[in-house]
């Protein structure tokens, strides 16, 4: 398994002192917006002068909470998020002024008409579809222009163009900074763990300031480049190379992507919304702003969009760069658009790529954390 | 003599096989697994011991095998030198079954979980297992077994006696109140016996269809033996699925395949060393 480095922070670690920094940027009047998505163009949110946190649960302590007002059989990440926002356990929810939400998969629009009752929830009307292109284009602008003018009412204040601009160059350099790092997992041998690239980019929410997470992103890249020339460059790796797709993996990063390493494949690239495919497009940073903010988000290739033949195109590019030898496929318990999508998944990643696929459905819990380590184990034995 | 042991404990028997150097099968037994996976463990290096098979040194015998241990209670097995998941061993052992075959795909029903493997050249190409509830697994049999009052074989006995009449709940809790109301109402138990077979069978059917099939379709596990079973899968696929009396070792003799390479890729190494 490769080495976390010796400063390596877990997630858990990284959202407790999280919450000390934001309670005393909130001391000092910070403006904070929570937000649930990959969707959610966080510029705006920078330009208001605000900072964006992201409230998508990890954690199933929330979940018998979330159960009391929703269905059981749905996904927990939406319980999880709705049980804290009840139960108020959760700093980062208790510390947003506001919360954006969007339309994007049934559950979580559902689910925000509650949380509204809990705290003022903004929500994006995203399209399903990003054909015909200009009317999703068209459509998605003018909600993003909605929620410019929803910050503006809600803390008083005028956005301008420029503040618009200047937060766009800010998040590009960033997510310059991110993608760098996530394409340390082309080197081959690899040199960093996949369950260190997920870890790290998730928490990285927990660090306010735009510079110093760029910072640190970059610190890191130096910090693995270095080890990799002197340390691991020429050797051979006998480790399978393993991509994982899916739903947003934070609430079953131990379960899974930690049990793939210790039972010997190395992850990577992890290929989700947190990942890099939603890194590697830029936002125009001349021309309109809206629409240049619509045109990046709207190809963000989620399965919640419907055709989204994207996604595969952009799977299967980085399958080649990444040298990708197994696929493995999360689905979180009851999220439709993914496990439906799943079956094309498989069909493309083993019939046009020719790699193995394996998809796990599972929830938060640790009840099935056996019969997932027998499938991975069995899967890792196939590979190699 | 150098022996190769393969252990494959599930969560209601236990299953061994011991391969000699050529890799012939010499030896294959079954025990139930009983409460405790580390006794039966223990309990199975004994019976060994009494073949003349010693899995770990004593201070009079020197460990003459190699073990490799598989299944749910695989890592109970402290003397294993190897834990492999039933998953390969089930495949390994398919393709010693029934070695003319190019491709294969297994169905082995377990005590806890069902899987379907595609086995092609030998290796595992894909699989699925059944999801966390029982339903088309042995334990769902067992379950609706014992508020019959009746074993697992009388319980295939009476299905093959009765018509099926619908079970369609999938979770076993739901299931059992549905047989309890049948039993109320005064339902021959031939009747349900069927119906619960049957509804086993569709599971494990729609599980199949879900994964590309082999030509060849083969029962392992606890009901390989089982030609009513293997009849009710055949009628559901539309492809003759095969049941046979050695199915239920496919795991252990899979699991004794991988300690005979394991053994020579020690030895192997130990030549290169010297
Ligand atoms: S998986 Fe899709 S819907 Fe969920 S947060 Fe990511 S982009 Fe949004
Ligand atoms: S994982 Fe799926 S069901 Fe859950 S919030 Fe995201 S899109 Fe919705």
């Amino acid at each position: 398994m490769q080495k976390l480095p010796d400063n390596f922070e877990t997630y858990d670690e990284a959202r407790q002192r999280g919450f000390l920094a934001l309670k005393e940027l909130k001391d000092k009047g910070q403006r904070v917006v929570g937000i649930f998505c990959s969707y959610v163009p966080t510029e705006l949110i920078y330009a208001a002068g605000a900072i964006p946190v992201g409230l998508c649960a990890n954690s199933e302590e929330p979940i018998p909470a979330g159960e009391t007002r929703l269905p059981r059989n749905l996904c927990p990440l939406i319980k999880a998020s709705y049980g804290f926002a009840l139960t108020e356990k959760c700093p980062y929810f208790y510390f947003s002024d506001l919360v954006v939400g969007e339309t994007t998969c049934d559950g979580k629009k559902k689910m925000f008409e509650l949380m509204n009752e809990i705290k003022e929830t903004f929500v994006m009307s995203l399209p399903n579809s990003r054909e015909p292109r200009e009317a999703a284009v068209a459509a998605w602008r003018s909600e993003i222009i909605r929620l410019k003018e929803k910050l503006e009412d809600f803390y008083h204040i005028t956005i301008t163009e420029d503040q618009i601009r200047e937060a766009i160059r800010l998040k590009n350099r960033e997510r310059v900074a991110f993608q760098t790092y996530l394409e340390l997992g082309k080197l081959d041998p690899p040199a960093l763990s996949g369950y260190e690239m997920g870890t790290k980019t998730d928490a990285s929410a927990f660090t306010f300031d735009i510079n110093d997470r760029i910072r640190s992103f970059e610190e890191r890249t130096r910090e693995v480049l270095h080890y990799w020339e002197t340390e691991r460059k020429g050797k051979t790796s006998d480790r399978p190379r393993i991509m994982v797709t899916g739903c947003p993996n934070g609430g079953v990063r131990d379960k899974l992507l930690k049990t793939i390493e210790e039972l010997g494949g190395d992850i990577v690239l992890i290929d989700t919304c947190g990942g890099i495919r939603t890194q590697m497009q830029k936002v125009e940073e001349t021309g309109d702003v809206y629409t240049a903010l619509a045109e990046k988000y709207i190809d963000i290739t989620c399965s919640v969009m419907s055709p989204n033949a994207p996604r595969f195109e952009m799977m299967g590019k980085l399958m080649d760069e990444f040298q990708v030898d197994g696929v493995v496929e999360v689905i979180l318990q009851a999220c439709h658009t993914f496990n439906v999508e799943a079956y094309n998944v498989k069909r493309y990643v083993t019939e046009q790529k020719g790699v193995p696929y394996l998809g796990l459905e599972t929830d938060y819990s640790q009840a099935d954390k056996g019969q997932i380590a027998t499938r991975l184990g069995a899967f890792l034995e196939m590979l190699s | 003599m150098m022996y190769y042991t393969g252990i494959d404990i599930g969560s209601t028997a236990a299953k061994i096989a011991v391969l000699d150097e050529t890799g012939a099968a010499i030896d294959r037994f079954v025990i139930p697994t009983g409460w405790s996976s580390r006794m039966a463990a223990k309990h199975i290096a004994e019976l060994l011991e009494n073949k003349g098979i010693y899995v770990q040194d004593t201070e009079e015998h020197e460990k003459n095998t190699l073990v490799v241990s598989t299944g749910y209670g695989r890592e109970a097995v402290e003397f294993a030198d190897k834990q492999v998941t039933e998953i390969t061993c089930h495949a390994k052992g398919a393709q010693l079954l029934f070695q003319k075959e190019k491709a294969v795909s297994v169905i082995d029903v377990g005590g806890q979980d069902t899987k379907v493997i595609l086995v092609e050249n030998g290796l595992v190409s894909d699989f699925l297992m059944n999801d966390k509830c029982a339903a088309g697994t042995g334990k769902f049999i067992e379950v609706m077994a014992n508020r019959l009052n009746v074993d697992i074989e009388e319980m295939f006995e009476l299905a093959k006696a009765g018509e099926p009449i619908p079970i369609s709940a999938l979770c076993t809790v739901f299931a059992e109140s549905e047989v309890i109301s049948y039993i109320a109402e005064g339902r021959s138990r031939e009747d349900i016996a069927s119906g619960v077979i049957a509804s086993v069978a569709n599971k494990v059917a729609t599980m199949c269809k879900r994964q590309r099939l082999a030509e060849k379709i083969v029962l392992t596990g606890g009901l390989s033996s089982n030609s009513y079973f293997a009849a009710l899968l055949s009628d559901r696929l539309g492809q003759p699925v095969e049941n046979s009396s050695e199915g239920r070792y496919a795991g252990a003799l899979g699991a004794a395949m991988t300690a005979k390479k394991l053994g020579e890729r020690r030895s192997r190494q130990r030549a290169q060393v010297q």
